[in-house]
């Protein structure tokens, strides 16, 4: 522990991490105690949650006190843009098949997204291909495994 | 002798023209997926879980063990041409391997690392053929209690003790065993975490664990720091071939890793990366050339790759006589088991030996289609790096999206991938291993219901642990691996296994 970390007080990710742990087993711990079905020999269902919950506050605890003296490994500057493209494109993803667009579309999405977060500029082509490819997998899917992956309108004609 | 009777018995399996493609497609993509930067064997076998489904149980679970092989060998071929070890298992590879491609013998460095993992790859089979059938006569007379310290073991040693930091390795497997909480108790039918979300009561899938951590993580990771160093891959000069001296100087590295990697595999120790960082240093201790070592020893590319492959077949014994994954890759496979209803363990060697020694057969042939396909094709290999950064990884996004909704078509899964992919980013980026999260998941459960049991059976006295001499040694062996590296820092040298 050096003056200098001192001087600029918590590593902030540390002390993240010790409360989000201890908010974690706050939450074991609640829906364990409003379990109502008990076992009639040996630990019932609420004994392994509660030895969770216990390893959580310890770790959390072990969060803070790393919090006050190393803190956690400091990571290099992140490409933040890049990441809300595929962010963006997995939320689409969801949206997509959420509200009965289809896989197809869904992908055409995610890998036009994806492509452009890691600095592609050909949008349109990069939508085709995944266009393509949606529709195989699709197709794929539920010709030959006979497991019908999220169907929209594009995907009904074809079955 | 019965293990001879079994193992033909096995090979008449394991030859069936249907299996052979199995293995082949097996291996073909685990030698892909291993030279592919950022996308291991682990990773793969999550993503085929859900579509193999429906297939025939012995043909998939040859191809995952094809894959696990496979990425063993395609590995190497990164380290060496990339500087970029496409697993962890390969960073010791690197070191010399990449010197000796920067040197123009990149052809004898692949070349050594093939015929080594062959090598490596043939003894440890053999090993776990000859092995197993007597570990599976001492786990017959395991309890519930035995087990359940052998869990303990498992988590304590991939968590704890050979990660960077204890701390985080346990955070990692914590949250791990916390997901395996979520959904109906298999005992009493009592719901636990699932907060009235209906997707929720069946638990936490695996596939959608890993691939969230493993895939998404990974692709947000990489896209975060995509400015940084453009690797270059080097084209290989000169022949492939070894010369004379190559052969001399490879073959007692080879054996001498095929002697770190398969007993430290078998052991619940965390997989291949403490066996190959250990023959690297020993073949820089006995090298007759160590002024070498730093700028290409063809010593330091042999035992790494020989003890990586080792160690492969070796996670295998505890896999199959056990049920004990002590990889991610191995505690994977073990979710691909349990989706055909076939539980790992002495019961399967009796119910099911076609298919168990089918499986352990059917890893000779991979180790020999392995060589076969990487010294002639490795210029293929090499074209499959040039594949565009973006493509790569949108492809392997569209794969996991596929895979997640192939077991669950529903929003909330998908909801549930991407938060797990931005887990897994965070962990990445505050180097937190993800490897033990998964195994928490997996063997939490199975840790769980073994506990239960063996306290349903003493009526509730938690000393049956320590009154029975197998789980009292066990649990004392895994506290002394927990409190371990918080004595003797000399041990966190060497990293968790990620894959």
């Amino acid at each position: 522990m050096t003056n200098d970390k001192l001087a600029r007080g918590a590593d902030r990710p540390a002390l993240i991490v010790g409360l989000a742990l201890l908010a974690v087993a706050g939450v074991v711990y609640y829906d364990a105690s409003q379990q109502t079905i008990t076992s009639n020999y040996g630990v019932g269902p609420t004994a392994m949650p509660y030895v969770a919950c216990v390893g959580l506050v310890l770790l959390g605890l072990a969060h803070l006190v790393v919090a006050f003296r190393d803190g956690l490994p400091k990571p290099e500057e992140a490409d933040t843009g890049a990441l809300l493209w595929i962010v963006g494109g997995l939320v689409g993803l969801i949206a997509c098949i959420a509200f009965g667009g289809g896989f197809t579309i869904a992908v055409t999405i995610l890998f036009s997204f994806t492509a452009r977060g890691f600095g592609r500029r050909a949008f349109a082509m990069d939508a085709a291909i995944g266009f393509v490819m949606g529709l195989t997998i699709f197709l794929v899917f539920a010709k030959l495994l006979t497991l019908l992956l999220p169907a929209g309108p594009l995907e009904r004609l074809f079955l | 002798m019965e293990t001879t009777l079994s193992l033909l018995n096995g090979f008449s399996v394991a030859l069936e023209p249907s299996k052979l493609m199995f293995c082949l497609i097996g291996v073909f993509l685990g030698t892909a997926v291993g030279v592919l930067p950022g996308i291991g064997p682990a990773l793969t076998v999550a993503l085929l879980l859900p579509v193999t489904f429906k297939l025939d149980p012995a043909g998939s679970l040859i191809m995952f063990a094809g894959i696990y092989y496979g990425g063993m060998y395609g590995g190497s071929t990164t380290a060496i041409l990339l500087n970029a070890p496409g697993e962890s298992a390969s960073l010791a590879t690197a070191l010399e391997g990449s010197k000796m491609a920067k040197a123009g013998r990149g052809g004898p460095a692949l070349a050594t690392s093939a015929i080594g993992s062959f090598v490596a790859g043939l003894i440890a089979t053999i090993g776990l053929a000859f092995l197993a059938p007597w570990l599976v006569e001492i786990a017959i007379k395991f309890g519930p209690w035995d087990y359940f310290a052998l869990m303990i073991v498992a988590f304590v040693t991939v968590s704890a003790t050979f990660g960077d930091s204890p701390l985080r390795g346990l955070t990692s497997l914590f949250l791990g065993i916390t997901l395996g909480l979520v959904g109906i108790d298999k005992l009493t039918g009592q719901a636990r975490l699932t907060f009235g979300v209906p997707e929720l009561l069946n638990g936490i899938e695996v596939t959608t664990l890993a691939v969230g951590l493993f895939a998404v993580g990974e692709a947000l990771f990489v896209a975060s720091k995509r400015f940084r160093d453009p690797e270059e891959i080097i084209p290989i000069k000169g022949s492939l071939w070894m010369s004379k001296e190559d052969w001399k100087r490879s073959w007692a590295p080879w054996l001498r890793g095929t002697a770190f990697g398969f007993p430290i595999g078998a052991l619940p120790a965390g997989g291949a990366e403490v066996p190959t960082f250990l023959s690297y240093s020993t073949e820089k201790k006995l090298c007759k050339y160590p002024e070498e070592f730093g700028k290409g020893a063809i010593e330091g590319v042999a035992g790494p790759e020989a003890a990586n492959n080792a160690s492969a077949a070796g996670t295998l014994v505890p896999l199959l006589t056990l049920g004990l994954p002590t990889s991610a890759t191995a505690a994977i496979m073990l979710a691909g088991f349990q989706q055909y209803g076939l539980n790992p363990g002495p019961l399967l060697f009796a119910e099911k030996p076609d298919l168990v020694w089918g499986l352990i057969a059917s890893l000779f042939i991979a180790n020999v289609m392995l060589v076969i396909l990487n010294l002639p094709l490795i210029g293929l290999w090499v074209k499959l790096l040039a594949v565009p950064q973006p493509w790569l990884y949108s492809g392997i996004l569209v794969f996991a999206t596929m895979g997640t909704l192939a077991v669950n078509a529903s929003p909330v899964e998908l909801g549930l991938l991407f938060l797990f992919g931005y887990l897994g980013y965070l962990m990445r980026r505050y180097d937190y291993p993800v490897a033990p999260m998964v195994v928490g998941l997996i063997l939490g459960p199975m840790a769980e219901a073994q506990l239960r049991r063996a306290l349903q059976i003493s009526l509730g006295d938690p000393m049956i642990l320590l009154e029975n001499p197998i789980s009292a040694t066990l649990l004392g062996l895994a506290f002394i691996a927990l409190v371990a590296p918080f004595v003797m820092k000399g041990l966190n040298r060497f990293k968790a296994a990620e894959d």
